[in-house]
């Protein structure tokens, strides 16, 4: 990886979003991963939602793991502070960064050997904790910078480029994050921005543990005919559940929908989301009836895409703590140091 | 006959100067009875320096509690025992070897033993414990519970204890259940009573009588004071994985927490304590809080070192505060996890793949638990690294009498070298790891300052001055140097070592860390009064203080005490200040008890063909 950063020309005809920044104003450095790799997809797709949200760049704290979808926080949201933490364990980091300031945006970013396999305990533990954060894993189903052996997401059954079939069976991480208490669980494709935005936007606005598993071809080593993650078979396979629609609280509701096919959840920020129903009889505030359906989906070829799970009111993990609102690295020493008079008592007791 | 005096022997007379030691079942209820003995001399002004021994399990093991009794305010393991309470048949061979020529035994007698179970060179005295509680009450639980007390009134009439201090801490202990104080008044004097009646007077020469030697010292167990000192220090985040003997620390700092930490008005709280999946986590949790400004710290042992390796290396390249307080147990693997040793100083001072070095802290007791903890923190953000406090066993699980806590009024939280909105909006330049001020520090900004100044991207992967990616050599040469500076500044301010020079000059010094503070202390008045008196120099912290070189330099030999197989401190000795290895000696003791005085004296005085008259000085006179 080499550090190329990108010229920072203002072009006259950029325009500014309600918070007074530009799209290049969220952008990073120029992208050192194979051209056409899915991760630059989902970079993309973090800028365009961050810029439409209007959210002060700074304001978002990104952290990631180690591997090709790990680099790319240095691609995206050049003015926030990034961390490339250990491999698998951006779960903790996160969740400390967390602890310390809760009023900061926490994007976590990481790949599905980073988060299936190395770190599957912590990706675990930080879902059930109920850390307000987006989660992205960009899914490709193999280890891109080690050059391409099977992730734990990769198939049973399905072929690495060099031709041996994977005989373990895959690790679903949205049902998994559903299982371990997420509130927010999406899955998505790179290659398909109008789905992924909106679902990026409603991740960032929930106020609890959102995770969007994108899956994320890998030209290098995992988009041959065999692969159940390439570019060609996800675009034959993906299924999605539902369209959503973020909308600000202060949106007017302009579309026009039938009646029947749209569900608003309120979430507790004040945002919308509208989602319309693509499948029948999903409901993605069912936890059982999500996991069953994506079950059968998966028996039957298909990929499950779109809000697969939400509780609009998650509890987070400083609700559980009672955590005072002001972040805890702004207390002043008087907030924090109970002083001498407190310290004569303490020793007068243990005596 | 309760007692049974084999005159082979002049029984041991000691006053306010003698080692008792309790053998009990685990889960016994035997523990509070034995805090009370102890707490009950204490009360009478006379020091007394208590020890768990005890095994990893819940229930039906043996457990034995040591109590040195010592007016001089000897806190350390003298070795051998004076009198033994042996109320555990599963070690009662053992428990009976321990005991000093001259000493005593005491016994529970309700089953009758031959005369070949005994030893013929001790006083032994048999109680029928048993008979006395199962005559007084009927329910089982209650007899099991009176039988410790009961005990407990037998020695305070042995050793003439006040019953009114026993009764002062009981009416303190059971304040409000006056039914719970009355009865357990009752059985003290049951065992009073039966002594009295059954015991004759002259039988036990171990004495008790009220001195003036504690004065304001307070008792308490270092892993409290280490909680504390978090408190005190600032600490706002606290993620662990429970492990023994470390787990305390952090159930202190929950319960400190909850009465100096939460909102007088809201009820919330100043400090969240997270329990990890596991030291992975913990320690990741740790780095992302200091990361985002938060003072954060983790208390963990061995083990648990292990497995946060990688973590500490990322906080060492990456320059992020952490602190990490290490109560070493006996290693390696799960080794011995309720025994005590000081085996983790390589481990922690090189912990991580590649060239590391970290700043580690020696406490001697808990009031250094305490400061050192507190200085961890100030230390971690002044110099943006993980900071080690390495206690152990011995110091953080058994109460320990030491100084009073004090803090500074005027003292505020060191947070080191962090740039503001205003600094950036006022054009000072910030590069991450640029070496402004010639100490090997950088500045650094916190997550969410400012909208267009001062971010920057963290990473374990070698970087330029102003934080940029690069695997160019001078890029990473300067940056592993300027490490090497900031260790360098780290000296500057880590706890200075303390000397504890003999009249004259001495050919030979010592050297020491930690938890052998009490019984070296000891060793060197006996090593003195055997006409071998010893410069010695207590090591409080690694990077090592340039007055440790010095010492070295001005002995002709000097022996380093640990508590660890391989003479770790030894070896850092040598790697750091270059020193040439055949001046220094080992004196190495590590099978998981406390160090004792007289291991110290024995093995110096050997060194030194001082045998006869060193040893001498141990005897009892
Ligand atoms: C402790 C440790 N073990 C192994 C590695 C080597 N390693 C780097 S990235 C990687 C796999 C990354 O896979 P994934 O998370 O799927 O990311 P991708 O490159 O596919 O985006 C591995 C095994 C490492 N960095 N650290
Ligand atoms: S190796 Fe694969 S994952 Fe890595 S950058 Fe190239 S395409 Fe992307
Ligand atoms: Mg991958």
């Amino acid at each position: 990886m080499t550090y190329i950063a990108k010229p920072k020309l203002h072009h006259p005809a950029l325009t500014h979003n309600a918070a007074g920044f530009t799209r290049r104003d969220y952008e990073g450095t120029i992208s050192t991963l194979c051209a056409g790799c899915g991760h630059d997809s989902i970079s993309a797709a973090i800028i365009h939602a961050c810029f439409e949200l209007n959210i002060e760049p700074h304001r978002v704290a990104k952290l990631s793991g180690i591997g090709c979808s790990s680099k790319s926080p240095t691609y995206f949201l050049g003015n926030s502070h990034g961390f490339n933490t250990v491999h698998g364990r951006m779960p903790s980091v996160l969740t400390g960064a967390n602890l310390a300031n809760r009023e900061l945006i926490y994007l976590g970013v990481s790949g599905d050997g980073d988060s299936a396999s190395i770190g599957l305990g912590q990706f675990a533990h930080v879902m059930r904790r109920g850390v307000n954060m987006v989660y992205v894993v960009m899914n490709n189903g193999v280890y891109g910078l080690t050059k391409g052996q099977f992730s734990a997401t990769a198939d049973r059954g399905s072929k690495s480029k060099k031709g041996a079939v994977n005989q373990d069976s895959a690790i679903d991480l949205a049902s998994l994050a559903i299982l371990m208490g997420a509130t927010f669980v999406a899955r998505s494709f790179s290659g398909d921005k109008t789905q992924l935005v909106p679902l990026i936007k409603a991740a960032i606005s929930h106020q609890g543990a959102a995770i969007l598993d994108v899956i994320s071809p890998c030209v290098a080593f995992n988009n041959h005919a065999g692969s159940t993650k390439s570019y060609d078979y996800i675009r034959e396979h993906n299924e999605a559940m539902n369209r959503l629609d973020f909308i600000t609280g202060q949106e007017p509701i302009t579309a026009d929908y039938a009646p029947g096919t749209v569900t608003d959840v309120l979430q507790h920020d004040g945002t919308t989301l509208r989602l319309r129903k693509l499948a029948e009889d999903y409901d993605p505030s069912d936890k059982a009836g999500a996991l069953a359906h994506i079950q059968e989906r998966a028996a039957a070829g298909e990929v499950a895409t779109g809000l697969l799970y939400l509780d609009p009111l998650p509890r987070d993990l400083h609700e559980g703590l009672n955590t005072v609102a002001a972040p805890l690295n702004s207390l002043p020493d008087e907030a924090l140091v109970p002083g001498r008079a407190a310290l004569v008592k303490i020793n007068a007791g243990l005596r | 006959m309760p007692v049974v005096n084999m005159h082979t022997r002049t029984p041991i007379a000691a006053i306010n100067d003698f080692v008792v030691k309790f053998a009990n079942v685990n889960g016994s209820g035997s523990a509070s009875a034995n805090e009370l003995f102890a707490r009950a001399i204490l009360r009478m002004g006379v020091p007394v320096s208590p020890r768990n021994i005890f095994p990893s399990n819940i229930q039906g093991l043996p457990t034995w509690f040591e109590v040195r009794v010592t007016e001089k305010g000897y806190l350390g393991r003298r070795g051998g025992v004076d009198m033994m309470v042996a109320m555990n048949p599963q070690t009662w061979a053992q428990d009976l070897k321990e005991i000093e020529a001259g000493g005593y035994l005491l016994y529970d007698s309700t089953r009758p033993m031959p005369a070949s179970a005994f030893r013929d060179d001790i006083t032994v005295i048999g109680i029928p414990l048993t008979a006395i509680c199962n005559a007084t009450y009927a329910d089982v639980r209650q007899r099991q519970l009176f039988k410790n007390i009961i005990c407990l009134g037998v020695l305070s009439w042995l050793f003439e204890i006040e019953p009114k201090e026993i009764e002062r801490l009981f009416s303190e202990q059971y304040k409000g259940k006056e039914a719970l104080l009355a009865s357990n008044v009752k059985a003290l004097n049951l065992g009073r009573d039966y002594a009295r009646d059954n015991v004759a007077t002259g039988t036990c020469h171990l004495k008790v009588r009220r001195a003036d030697a504690v004065g304001d010292m307070i008792f308490v167990e270092g892993n409290s004071a280490a909680a504390l000192g978090c408190v005190y220090g600032g600490a706002t985040v606290c993620a662990w994985y429970p492990i023994t003997p470390s787990t305390s620390v952090v159930e202190a700092f929950q319960s400190y927490c909850k009465k100096l930490r939460h909102d007088p008005e809201t009820g919330e709280a100043r400090y969240a304590i997270v329990q990890a999946e596991d030291e992975l986590a913990s320690i990741g949790m740790v780095i992302g809080a200091a990361w985002n400004g938060a003072r954060a710290f983790t208390a963990t042992s061995g083990p648990g070192i292990s497995l946060m390796t990688e973590f500490i290396g990322l906080a060492y390249f990456a320059e992020i505060p952490a602190v990490l307080i290490n109560v070493q147990r006996g290693g390696p693997s799960t080794g011995m996890p309720t025994r005590t040793q000081q085996a983790d100083l390589l481990s922690c001072a090189y912990a991580s793949n590649g060239d590391t070095k970290h700043v580690l802290l020696f406490p001697e007791d808990p009031k250094e638990c305490f400061d050192f903890s507190a200085a961890a923190l100030d230390l971690a953000d002044r110099l943006q690294t993980p900071i080690f406090v390495m206690t152990d066993l011995d110091i953080g699980m058994n109460y320990r009498l030491c100084k009073p806590f004090e803090w500074d009024e005027n003292r505020s939280l060191d947070r080191g070298k962090v740039m503001t909105a205003e600094d950036l909006d006022a054009g000072k330049t910030f590069g991450r790891y640029l070496d402004v001020d010639g100490d090997g520090i950088p500045y650094r900004t916190f997550p969410g300052t400012h909208a267009t100044k001062g971010s920057y991207f963290t990473r374990g992967t070698s970087k330029n001055r102003m934080a940029g990616y690069s695997e160019a050599g001078p890029d990473y040469v300067e940056n592993m140097e300027r490490l090497l500076k900031k260790f360098e500044t780290a000296k500057t301010y880590a706890p200075a070592p303390i000397a504890h020079l003999a009249p004259s000059p001495s050919r030979c010094g010592v050297l020491y860390f930690g938890s052998t503070a009490p019984a070296m202390a000891e060793a060197l008045d006996n090593l003195a009064e055997a006409d071998a008196p010893l410069d010695a120099m207590r090591i409080r912290a690694f990077p090592f203080a340039d007055s440790v070189a010095e010492f070295i330099a001005n002995h002709e030999q000097v022996f380093v005490v640990e508590q660890n197989r391989d003479g770790q401190l030894r070896s850092m000795l040598i790697n750091e200040i270059g020193v040439d290895p055949a001046k220094i000696i080992a004196v190495l003791h590590f099978d998981g008890t406390p160090i004792t005085a007289r291991f110290i004296v024995k093995a110096i005085s050997t060194h030194l063909g001082k045998t006869d008259a060193a040893t001498k000085t141990l005897v009892h006179s």
